[in-house]
């Protein structure tokens, strides 16, 4: 049984339709990238996927663990293992990031019948998850995010990830923002983190992240549907190509100005 | 006869027999300026909402009350453990406690030996030199509001500190205000005066309650004068009963590079009106403001704060805050003058508000009147629920809904109190609040 089965997914904003129809398979210990031109609804598929409740599911279903992932809060997922690492991480002034993580696990681990941690043990384990990100400890005592530079905010995603220690990734377009050396940090985290155990979906617009966390499946999403799944190769093709020519080959006329301006 | 009539009759009534019990002293300069003091109430009245000062709120429950005033110190029956609920949980340190406005020697705790330093009752204080009276409580003849010029009038007792030239105070000086009351609606109208001389420092907290469900008005009026380079903080923890009225005067002077910060926080009273007023008399003097109010149900709480820039090159920095639930209803009104000579000016006034329901409300006015030309002056208001963008990244993160609003209100409200630099009250206003901001609503204490 795979740890996520997306089955004829449609789901949209306000009336609006951007996901139509997809259908998606992550088993565990796999790395998938799902890549797709701007607007093609790979963020949509993300915050689905976490809860987002501006999005409407009109169609489909999702099993995660064999379970109904919709039926569920984003807390209740959250808390059964599933992490969105935010493509705008949010800023929170008056919550110390130590507060919020030590608040965040233990909301976790009560769910799953494990005793809370108190201070000090959780202070020691985030000292030893620091050293995987090479996390600043100073940012640690600061308000979540707030005042962070750009690849700061990134790597406080992972930074959680490691703590909470996830089934499930989902790390909506990570790269975005991050020069080269962030990029590599954030990856060699997220690489140290892979285990039999859970997966990680990685949502792109760009192949250069997948130098780094190398996935074992590349989705082509486009206009909703997921046109296209081949191995890693497929993301250094679509790299060189650009998209339009799966459109073409998927029968899709690119008419739109989207399309039609990506190399 | 009109309601108006009515009331400045009642208490014309009850200053003519204050006066009568007074025998000899009603010749004295502290009983010319209670007679200003009444008169210039009885010129007034009380305020309606055709004022622009008043205009958001309405005390017309004030005035149709015929409030007794408190001569006495009621302090029979009144122990410590009635004290606890506005007591800072510590023992020792200075606690001057006013029971319906009169210094309760009894219940106070005053330490023997403070060089320097002079504590206790006002009332003592003005026995053993008249003179303060003249040169201190008189600032505020004619300039008051009729709520200051009442409290004038009736003026007997209330908290006396006085730090020297040159010394500091390290324990906060406590002044707990208790109304005790029977059946009758009571006027409680502490007066405070606090001095810190040249470069002298402390910290003064007020906190404000009442015995039982009884009916009170707290009118309570604080002057604080900070000498040259003195510094002083002065937090006010207000937590009257839910049935009773509480108007808070602070008067503030300041000289030169002198600096004061108020912490003014608001969780009690039905309808409640704070004026806080500074005034810069020296160059490179700094002032800060900050507020917090929390409120549900039918309360009214009003601040209203002036930073008279009347010196060259001082700074002011004012934050206010509330949290409005239920069909509570927030004032703010953050007026700042700059004098034509007063360059280099620098103020700042940020108000925000949260509210948690759709009924709550806040009116929220800035008013900078600025007449001199080189000057930094800047002021934002916000009002809104919470960030649901924020409410979504706690829940994705495995923390419940109702756990993230309140973690979210909370810090919202936690940024005034971590400005709280006395720690027994910014702990006590900590475990305050976290019983206050739960299941995303504003809770009264049970």
């Amino acid at each position: 049984m795979s740890l996520l089965e997306v089955r004829n997914l449609h789901a949209g904003v306000q009336g609006n339709a951007i996901l139509e129809g997809i259908n998606l398979s992550v088993g565990k210990g796999e790395i998938h990238a799902i890549m797709g031109p701007n607007g093609s609804g790979k963020s949509t598929l993300a915050g689905v996927l976490a809860g987002r409740e501006a999005y409407v599911v009109t169609e489909g279903e999702v099993l995660y663990q064999g379970k109904d992932l919709l039926g569920l809060s984003p807390e209740e997922r959250a808390r059964e293992g599933l992490f969105l690492a935010f493509q705008y991480p949010v800023e929170i002034p008056g919550v110390t990031n130590m507060y919020f993580l030590k608040a965040a696990l233990n909301a976790i681990r009560k769910h799953r019948g494990i005793e809370e941690l108190d201070a000090m043990e959780f202070i020691a384990l985030v000292k030893e998850k620091m050293k995987v990100i090479d996390f600043d400890q100073s940012l640690l005592n600061r308000p979540v995010n707030e005042g962070f530079s750009g690849g700061e905010k990134k790597r406080n995603e992972i930074f959680q990830m490691a703590v909470l220690d996830p089934t499930l990734a989902i790390l909506d377009e990570t790269d975005s923002g991050l020069d080269i050396d962030a990029l590599r940090i954030v990856a060699e985290g997220v690489n140290r983190l892979r285990s039999p155990e859970n997966a990680v979906v990685v949502v792109t617009h760009y192949q250069r992240l997948l130098n780094y966390i190398v996935p074992d499946f590349v989705h082509v999403l486009i206009d909703g549907r997921i046109v296209k799944s081949g191995g890693k190769e497929l993301a250094l093709v679509l790299e060189e190509k650009g998209y339009d020519w799966i459109r073409e080959e998927s029968g899709d006329v690119p008419a739109d100005a989207h399309a039609a301006g990506s190399k | 006869m009109n309601a108006s009539t009515e009331t400045k009759d009642w208490y014309a009534g009850r200053f003519a027999r204050f006066e009568e019990g007074l025998n000899g002293a009603s010749q004295s300069p502290l009983h010319a300026l209670r007679r200003a003091g009444f008169a210039a109430f009885a010129a007034k009245g009380f305020p309606t909402t055709a004022e622009e000062e008043w205009r958001f709120t309405n005390v017309s429950p004030i005035a149709a009350t015929q409030f007794q005033p408190a001569f006495d110190c009621e302090e029979s029956g009144v122990t410590e453990p009635d004290l606890r609920p506005w007591s800072l949980g510590r023992t020792g340190g200075i606690v001057l406690v006013l029971i319906n406005g009169h210094f309760s020697g009894g219940l106070s705790s005053i330490p023997a030996s403070l060089p320097g330093v002079s504590v206790g009752s006002l009332a003592a204080a003005l026995a053993r030199d008249p003179a303060l009276a003249e040169r201190y409580l008189a600032s505020a003849r004619g300039g008051g509001d009729t709520f200051t010029a009442l409290n004038t009038a009736f003026l007997v007792d209330g908290a006396f500190v006085r730090v020297d030239d040159g010394v500091t105070l390290q324990e906060p000086v406590h002044i707990l205000s208790l109304a005790s009351t029977g059946g009758t609606p009571l006027l409680v109208q502490p007066r405070h005066l606090v001095i810190a001389g040249k470069g002298a420092r402390l910290s003064v907290v007020e906190t404000y309650g009442g015995r039982g469900p009884g009916v009170y008005l707290t009118n309570a009026v604080t002057e604080i004068f900070v000498g040259e380079g003195g510094g002083v903080e002065h937090d006010t923890l207000q937590m009257e009963n839910l049935n009773s009225y509480h108007v808070g005067t602070t008067l503030i002077s300041l000289k030169g590079k002198a600096s004061f910060t108020s912490n003014a926080i608001n969780l009690g009273g039905a309808l409640v009106r704070n004026n806080v007023s500074a005034l810069f008399q020296g160059e490179h003097a700094e002032c800060t403001l900050n507020g917090l109010s929390v409120a549900t149900g039918t309360q009214l709480v009003d601040n209203h704060t002036v930073i008279d820039h009347a010196s060259p090159r001082c700074e002011s920095h004012e934050l206010y805050k509330a949290v409005l639930d239920g069909s509570a209803r927030g004032v703010f009104n953050g007026k700042i003058f700059v004098r034509q000579d007063a360059q280099k000016t620098d103020a700042k006034q940020t108000n925000k508000t949260l509210l948690l329901s759709d009924e709550a409300t806040i009116d929220t006015k800035p008013q900078l009147e600025i007449f001199a030309d080189d000057v930094k002056c800047t002021h934002g208001a916000t009002v809104g629920q919470l960030d649901e963008e924020q409410v979504f990244y706690l829940r994705a993160r495995g923390i419940g809904a109702t756990e993230a609003r309140d973690l979210l209100t909370f810090a919202f409200a936690t940024d005034v109190i971590n400005r709280v630099h006395v720690d027994a009250l910014r702990e006590k206003l900590d475990v305050l609040l976290h019983t206050r901001l739960r299941q995303g609503r504003v809770n009264l204490e049970v």
